[in-house]
This record gives C-alpha cells, sequence and structure tokens, in this order.
C-alpha cells in the first residue's frame, strides 16, 4: 500500500460534488424568496427615493440640480439647521439624566427599582407627541405655567427640546442600562486594590466602560429628534425642521423631487448613526470577555440617597407629564370648564373617522406584530442555519441590517414613492391596512432581527446536525425545539413590533389613506382643528392599550414561562 | 502507513467477540481533502476502518481530526477524494442520507425535552409505533443505566450523565458508525476515566464501528483498537496504541504519543548516534544515513538509572538537573554531554539513589529503545 502511494506520488483525490440535503435546498430557496421580499419591501423602495431626488418634476436626469436648489432656499437650509440644533441640545440634556438614572439603577442598591423601570418604559408605549400635548396644556398660551415663560412661546424650538427630552429619555436611557450593567466586578476589586479613589475608578473603570453605551445612545437620541414628525407638528409653530419640511413639500407641494433630497438628507444622520452604532457595538463587545464575574453593588448612602432621590424626581417628571395629557383628557374645556367628563372620548364628534382610526392602528399594529414577528424570525433562523458556502445568505443579512438606517419617515416617503409608481404592479397596495404594516416591519425590522438572532445564538448550532444524523428535518426540530426555546424571544418582538407601530406617527404619515387613517394621525388632525381634549383623549387611549400588552406581556409572561420553559429550572 | 492494514487487535487484555472478529473494511477514505478557501484542512487522506473497530483521531488542536469527523458525518463535505462506507459512496451526500450516530463535545441535547424525548428524538415514522419506542427507549436507558432518570430535562442532570443520554440517543436508530467528537472533553477527570471504560465496553457489547476524535493521548490509547495520529491536516500515523506508543513513525508522534526526553545527534557508522564526545548503540539508527543528523526521543520508563547502569556496554555518567515528584514516581531531569533525558523512577528506588547526596549518576538505555529521526523529513 506504501509502495502504491509512492509509486503514483501525492495525487490529489477527485474533486466531489456535494449533494445539498432536501433541508439545504428548502433554506437556500428560502432565503432567496427572503431576499425578494426585502428588495420589494426595502431595496426598490430605497432606490425610488434616490432616483426621484436626480429627476426634474417631469422625471428627466437633472443631476443635482435638486440638491443645489435645496442648498440655495433659505427656507430648507434653515430648517435642517433647526433639526441639527435641537437635536443637539435635546442630546445633551438627555445623555446626564439618562446616565445617572441608568447608574440609579445598574449600580447602586436604591429601593423601587422594578418600578422606577417600569415608570421609565412609559414615554415609549405612548406616541411621540404626548408630551407635546402635555406641554401645551403646562406652557401653552392658555397653560397652567405660561406666566413663567414672561411673553415667550412654547411653540418653537422650547417646546420641542422639552417634549424631545422626554420621548427620548427611556431609549437613552435603556442602552445605557445595558451598557452599565455589564460591569466586571474584578476590575473594581483590582483598582480598589490598587488604593484607587472612587472618583479615580469612576473615570478609569466606569466611564470607559460605558463609552460605547454613551456613544450608541447619543446616535440614538441625535436620529430619534431629527426624524421625529409629531412633536415639531404639533409644538413647533412657525419653528420649521427637516420633518416637517419633507411633509410640506411632498403633502403639501406634491414635490416629491425635493421631498427625496430632503428624505437623503434625514438619511445622514441616521446613516452616521447606523455606522457609530455598529462600532460602539463591536467595542462594547469587547470590553467584557466571557469570563467576567458581575458587579453586585454593595448599599453606601453618600451614593444612594442622591441617587434615589435624582430617580424620584426624573419619575415624577415623567408621571406629570403623562398625567397631564390623561388629566387634560377628561377636561370639558381647557382652561375655562374644568370639570371631568368622557365627552373628548366621543371621537365621531371630532373626527370623521372617530373610533374608526383606532381599529385601523390596532388591526395594522396587529398584522404587524404577527407577520413581522413570523418573518424576522425564520429569516434570522434561515440566515443562522444556511450552509456556509451560500451565497445568497451575506447579501439577505446585509439587507436586515439596512433598516437601521432607515428612519420611519424616510421609509413612509420611499413607500410612496415606490408603489405609487403607476407601473408597479404592487401599487394597489396604496391606500390599504396592509402597506402600514409593510412599512412598520420593514423600518422596525433590524432591531428585531437583532434579537432573534440574539436568541437563535444561545441554542447549540449542532441541533440540526443532531437531527440529520436522526434522520429527522431540520423543521421537525425548528417546531420541537428551536420555537418553543425562542417564545420569550418571539414574545418580545411581537410586543416591540405592535407597540411601536400604534405610538408612530413619523412612519405612517406618508402612507395613510382615506379609508385606513391611524389613531396617531387622527392626533395630529384633532390637534391642529383646535379639539386638544380629544387629542389628548386619543392619545391616551392609544398608550392606554400599550401599557395593556405590556403588562399582558408581563404577566403572561409568568404562564407562557411554565408552559414551555419548566426546562430552565433545576 | 504500513500500519494500516494490521488486522484489529484490541488494546485490552481481555479480547471480546467484537474485536476478535477479523473485520472487513467499512469506512474508506481515499485521498480525502477539505480546503476552507485558501486553507487546506486536510489532504491526502487514506485510511481504511475495519467493521467493529473503535479508531480514534489523535492530535492537537486544528490537526485536522474534526474536520475529518466532520467530513465523514458530511456536515462539512470532503472538497476532493473519495470516502466509502460499507461499500456506498457517501463522499458527497448529505448527513441525513448516510448511516451514523454522533455525540458532541457538547452534546447538543434537546434542553426543553424529556431525558425519553431525547432518546426517542429519532425514532419516528411509519416503523416506529408508540410502544414500540416505548421499549426501544427504556432498552437504551437501561444500557447506559439511566432508567431512574427518565422523566427529567437535560439541565437537570449531571455532566456525565448528559453524555450518557447523548449517546443513547446517537445508538437509538443502530446505526452504523458511531461518531463522538471529543466526547469527554468537558467533564471532571474522575468522571471521564470512568465513562470512557463505560463507553469502551459499550462498544465492544455491540459491536459498532465508532470513530472517536480525542486530543487526549491517555485517552485514545486505553479505548481505541487502532490510533490515526493527525497533523497539520495529515495522517502521522495509523497504528494499535502499542505501536503508535513504542515504534512512532515520525518525529512527530513520538513527541505527541507519550512522554520522551529529547535532543539532536549524529548517525554514525554500525549504528550509532554521536552527541558531543559520547557515542551509543541506536537500532534506529541504521535506517538513517550516516553523516546525517538525527532527532532523538527517548521514553522516560527506558533510562535506567543506578551504580547497576555501568555494567552495560551502554552506560553514561549524567548529572541530575531536576526532581520532580509525581506520587508513586519522581520523574528526575537529566544532561549528559548536552543531551536532555528523563528518567522515571519509583519512589523506593529513588531513596536508594540518595539523589542529594550523588548529583551524578550512571544510567543506560536499551539500543532498540532509542527512537531516532532524520530531521528534515520528507514529505509523503
Amino acid at each position: 500500500m506504501a509502495d502504491a502511494a509512492v509509486l503514483a506520488g501525492p495525487v490529489p483525490g477527485q474533486p466531489v460534488r456535494a449533494v445539498r440535503s432536501t433541508d439545504q435546498q428548502i433554506v437556500i430557496a428560502g432565503l432567496v424568496i427572503a431576499g425578494l421580499f426585502f428588495l420589494v419591501a426595502l431595496i426598490l423602495p430605497l432606490l425610488a427615493l434616490f432616483v426621484r431626488a436626480f429627476q426634474g418634476s417631469d422625471g428627466r436626469f437633472v443631476g443635482l440640480a435638486n440638491f443645489a436648489l435645496y442648498v440655495s432656499t433659505p427656507s430648507l437650509s434653515v430648517s435642517a439647521w433647526n433639526s441639527v440644533w435641537t437635536a443637539a441640545l435635546t442630546t445633551v440634556i438627555v445623555l446626564p439624566i439618562a446616565y445617572c438614572f441608568a447608574y440609579a439603577l445598574t449600580r447602586s442598591c436604591i429601593p423601587l427599582k422594578p418600578f422606577f423601570r417600569a415608570v421609565m418604559l412609559v414615554p415609549v408605549l405612548a406616541p411621540s407627541l404626548l408630551p407635546a400635548l402635555s406641554m401645551i396644556y403646562l406652557f401653552g398660551n392658555q397653560g397652567f405655567f405660561f406666566p413663567l415663560l414672561q411673553g415667550g412661546t412654547i411653540y418653537g424650538a422650547g417646546g420641542i427640546i422639552a417634549s424631545q427630552v422626554f420621548y427620548c429619555f427611556p431609549h437613552a436611557a435603556l442602552i445605557l442600562m445595558v451598557a452599565l450593567s455589564g460591569a466586571d466586578a474584578r476590575l473594581y476589586e483590582a483598582a480598589a486594590a490598587l488604593k484607587a479613589g472612587r472618583l479615580r475608578i469612576f473615570a478609569t473603570v466606569t466611564l470607559p466602560g460605558s463609552i460605547y453605551g454613551l456613544v450608541a445612545a447619543s446616535v440614538v437620541v441625535f436620529t430619534l429628534v431629527v426624524t421625529d414628525f409629531g412633536i415639531p407638528k404639533v409644538i413647533g409653530g412657525s419653528f420649521t425642521v427637516l420633518a416637517t419640511e419633507i411633509y410640506r413639500q411632498v403633502v403639501g407641494l406634491q414635490n416629491f423631487n425635493m421631498g427625496a433630497v430632503v428624505g437623503i438628507v434625514l438619511l445622514l444622520p441616521a446613516g452616521v448613526a447606523f455606522v457609530l452604532e455598529r462600532w460602539a457595538q463591536s467595542k462594547q463587545a469587547s470590553v467584557f470577555s466571557g469570563r467576567a464575574v458581575a458587579y453586585v453593588p454593595k448599599p453606601r448612602a453618600a451614593r444612594d440617597l442622591p441617587l434615589l432621590g435624582g430617580c424620584l424626581l426624573v419619575t415624577a417628571l415623567l408621571l406629570g407629564v403623562t398625567g397631564m395629557a390623561v388629566w387634560g383628557s377628561f377636561i370639558t374645556f381647557w382652561p375655562w370648564n374644568m370639570s371631568l367628563t368622557w365627552a373628548n372620548f366621543n371621537f365621531p364628534n371630532f373626527d370623521s373617522a372617530g373610533w374608526g382610526s383606532l381599529e385601523i392602528s390596532v388591526r395594522f399594529a396587529l398584522y404587524a406584530a404577527l407577520f413581522g414577528t413570523a418573518i424576522v424570525f425564520l429569516v434570522a433562523y434561515l440566515l443562522e442555519r444556511a450552509p456556509r458556502d451560500s451565497k445568497v445568505a451575506p447579501v439577505v443579512r446585509l439587507f436586515a441590517t439596512i433598516p437601521l438606517a432607515v428612519p420611519g419617515l424616510v421609509m413612509g416617503l420611499c413607500y410612496i414613492m415606490f408603489f405609487n409608481d403607476p407601473s408597479n404592479p404592487f401599487g394597489f397596495l396604496i391606500g390599504t391596512v396592509a402597506i402600514l404594516s409593510l412599512n412598520t416591519i420593514a423600518h422596525l425590522y433590524t432591531v428585531c432581527h437583532l434579537t432573534a438572532v440574539t436568541a437563535i445564538r444561545q441554542l447549540d448550532p449542532e441541533f440540526e446536525s443532531v437531527s440529520a444524523s436522526l434522520k429527522v428535518s431540520m423543521w421537525v426540530t425548528f417546531w420541537r425545539v428551536t420555537l418553543p426555546i425562542c417564545i420569550p424571544a418571539i414574545i418580545e418582538i411581537m410586543v416591540y413590533m405592535f407597540v411601536n407601530a400604534m405610538a408612530t406617527v413619523s412612519a405612517v404619515i406618508f402612507l395613510w389613506g382615506p379609508f385606513t387613517k391611524p389613531a396617531s394621525v387622527a392626533v395630529v388632525q384633532m390637534q391642529e382643528a383646535g379639539f386638544s381634549s380629544a387629542a389628548a383623549a386619543m392619545a391616551v387611549v392609544i398608550l392606554g392599550i400599550n401599557v395593556v400588552v405590556k403588562v399582558l406581556q408581563v404577566s403572561a409572561g409568568g404562564t407562557v414561562d411554565r408552559l414551555t420553559q419548566a426546562w430552565r429550572r433545576r | 502507513m504500513t500500519m494500516m492494514d494490521t488486522v484489529a487487535v484490541t488494546s485490552q487484555a481481555t479480547a471480546t467477540p467484537a474485536a476478535a472478529r477479523p473485520g472487513k473494511p467499512y469506512l474508506v477514505c481515499t485521498n480525502v481533502g477539505k480546503v476552507f478557501g485558501s486553507f487546506t484542512a486536510l489532504r491526502d487522506i487514506k485510511l481504511t476502518i475495519q467493521e467493529g473497530e473503535l479508531v480514534s483521531f489523535l492530535g492537537p488542536s486544528g490537526c485536522g481530526k474534526t474536520t475529518l469527523l466532520r467530513a465523514i458525518a458530511g456536515l462539512d463535505p470532503a472538497t476532493s477524494g473519495t470516502i466509502t462506507q460499507a461499500g456506498r459512496d457517501i463522499t458527497g451526500l448529505p448527513p441525513d442520507q448516510r448511516d451514523f450516530g454522533i455525540v458532541f463535545q457538547s452534546y447538543a441535547l434537546f434542553p426543553n425535552l424529556l431525558v425519553t424525548a431525547n432518546v426517542a428524538y429519532g425514532l419516528r415514522g411509519p416503523d416506529w409505533p408508540r410502544d414500540k419506542v416505548e421499549a426501544r427507549v427504556a432498552e437504551l436507558l437501561k444500557t447506559v443505566g439511566l432508567s431512574e432518570h427518565a422523566r427529567k430535562y437535560p439541565a437537570q442532570l449531571s455532566g456525565g450523565q448528559q453524555q450518557r443520554v447523548a449517546l443513547a440517543r446517537a445508538l437509538a436508530n443502530q446505526p452504523g458508525l458511531l461518531l463522538l467528537d471529543e466526547p469527554l472533553s468537558a467533564l471532571d477527570a474522575i468522571v471521564r476515566l470512568h465513562l470512557r471504560s463505560e463507553i469502551r465496553a459499550l462498544q465492544q457489547r455491540l459491536g459498532v464501528t465508532t470513530i472517536l476524535v480525542t486530543h487526549d493521548q491517555e485517552e485514545a490509547l486505553s479505548v481505541s483498537d487502532r490510533i490515526v495520529v493527525m497533523s497539520q491536516g495529515r495522517i502521522e500515523q495509523v497504528g494499535t496504541p502499542h505501536e503508535v506508543y513504542r515504534t512512532p513513525a515520525s518525529a512527530f508522534v513520538a513527541n505527541f504519543v507519550g512522554r520522551a526526553g529529547s535532543f539532536l545527534a549524529q548517525v554514525e557508522a554500525g549504528s550509532m548516534l554521536r552527541v558531543g564526545h559520547v557515542a551509543f548503540p541506536a537500532a534506529a539508527a541504521a535506517r538513517l544515513p550516516i553523516g546525517s543528523s538525527a532527532h532523538v526521543f527517548v521514553r522516560p520508563e527506558d533510562v535506567k538509572l543506578g551504580e547497576d547502569a555501568r555494567s552495560h556496554s551502554t552506560a553514561f555518567a549524567a548529572n541530575v538537573t531536576h526532581v520532580e515528584f509525581l506520587g508513586a514516581f519522581s520523574r528526575v531531569s537529566l544532561d549528559v554531554e548536552g543531551m536532555r533525558l528523563e528518567a522515571d523512577v519509583p519512589q523506593e528506588r529513588l531513596a536508594q539513589l540518595r539523589l542529594d547526596a550523588n548529583p551524578r549518576q550512571w544510567l543506560t538505555i536499551a539500543p532498540d529503545r532509542v527512537l531516532a529521526y532524520p530531521i528534515a523529513r520528507a514529505d509523503g
């Protein structure tokens, strides 16, 4: 045998033609379908935006003419500057508060942590313009504290920033809590053993450990403010920002080309944010190794008491602002008749759609939650289990991360430009509930995708190998093992989709039709028509539905865990 | 490569029916290669595994042993060559069209399914009515000694018990080939020793052809019929544990399997090796060209210390440089004119030698126990 080998020399074996199993063929087919879905729901609409920006109103190619016009039109460049500085100022105000709040919840021994955590989430569940409605009640021309403004007005930059601070606070705090919760106790022990003081430990261990969280939180806040439509619409007055300007160009002036230019300008901060956040995430991962020992704070009054005071103040403000809108929704005629009434909830009196807008909102949010979660989870699973040499998988993976850089407002604009095109076979979707759901799924996609991927990565990658060796299809394993284990993450994604779909104004403002007006749009319209109490009432109903869903999630979580997660207990 | 056709011989004293049966070729790898991008993970693997054998793939991490196992399983198919199992070409087939059971290092037990459901996972379809499945699962759990843990979830079991569930699950369909990918490395040392002899006993009882991937040479030596020593994507040697340990085919094998003191020497006429002005006979030197340099290995148990060593034809005077206490014996490091040697000395003998008083000792090495290899080994 050895002789034969010597005689033949090192003959390379004949190349192998690997046969794909049925399961793998289905995975690849599924990924191709997912790629087509992204093409229609994301890529082509985005391309439509870029094409429009370089076209004249007659559809001819005009090069950079639209951009030149944009820069030279004072009203447009002013709105861009306004967006930038209000967003920057909001970020500067929100971050220190959110940092202290997150620090208190993760690194101190204050009581009431679950309460603080729950209250913190309230602005996430409410439509973004709810704080703006409260600000009008408090500081508007008929507001409680109007005299404090000494002749100034809440309508404008001040009102926008004040409202945005409330709206953005939980988003920043959530990110910072994640960044601060991953501390390695050993670093603190080492620093203390080296006789470093508290300030020095904070400056050399805590701050560097959370710096990437701070970067991520600031870009998220900045992007949220720049792309939010509801707040500036309600409280901006004559102070124009990009989000309101894009609306005026497209809906008011029917200038889709200039709208596209503004849309691209709006993609810039989000694009920068996207790159920065990816960078921050890659750094964050490398800070804490798998061997880290979790930091457990010990009680210390000098730290805990001021933090407790601060948290109480923040939650009081959050509850106060939200409570103001709730209270306002029950008031007969602000500020002259302060008696309480249910009349403001009789929506047919104020808006042609009446309660119908809520039905639309719940329907499209529900569809987005059901179909969106199914799509997100299935695609994430296909991506994680794709054959290593698959050429479709990297493309689909890239597509799945793009939505993070596309704000809901811009996505909505892309959608009307793409689907409104007479030659588009999907044009029938315009003005349907389906397009509202599709847009919600598309612009929330990445966050949900990352949640799903994280959940799937916790599973042993050899589950499918084992089932293949046992001649069991991977779909049986998906059904019997993967899905049951991932139920908590799936519910999380569903609730996230639903709650965001209910609350968003930005993502639906371009897409609603005469028969599909969502409740959040009704809020804006009723406010514009002067029915502020009815607007507040509608916003409160949206908040109420979201709170109920969230509470259901938490309370049903126990039951679901008992039924599907019994194996986690030792 | 000449060891390849050796009839399977059990390494254990008691030959069982499965191992004693002269096997016929069951799994044959011919010129198997695997390339990941520009990295060649396996090159020109030629290997024949007999029916009923337990063969270990042994080597350091990154040597290609797991890659070869995954190519055999079809989880990452080979890129060149052919693999046949029971006469059937399986090289490019997906895993579900092959006939094997596998146990991973992580066990990959389904955490949300009971032990019984895990074991019964592959028992589906019209061939497996419910009562037949139940009977089979009960039988398997009895085989691996877990009958009383049937109604538990994997997380409620110890690592060793989980390992046995994974084994029962892999054996449920009575596969022709059992693949074990570092099945013991996640376990405590004591459990590991116990389980490896259990796996060996079970394998011999069932007579299932088995491949064990391991980086633990002691594990490979103790349970295998034959060992495949691998390095850098190649097979260095295939042989019984005794052959691999006693007559390593290359310097790599001599160094990787078992312990050895090593040094460089010049090959001289008359089967002699020379270091400095010390020359000594070594049977292995006869195969090397005279005047060339050789890489020499001597196992610690082959170095005999003491005054009586002086009477042997090959005796050296050595300086004791270090003594390491290892319980039943001590490992003595020695220096002979720049040759670094080690000797394993039982404690009783060590007391007689009184090394602290006599740091200069006589030692002898049997000429047939010296392992010598050319420095620049020709590939192939």
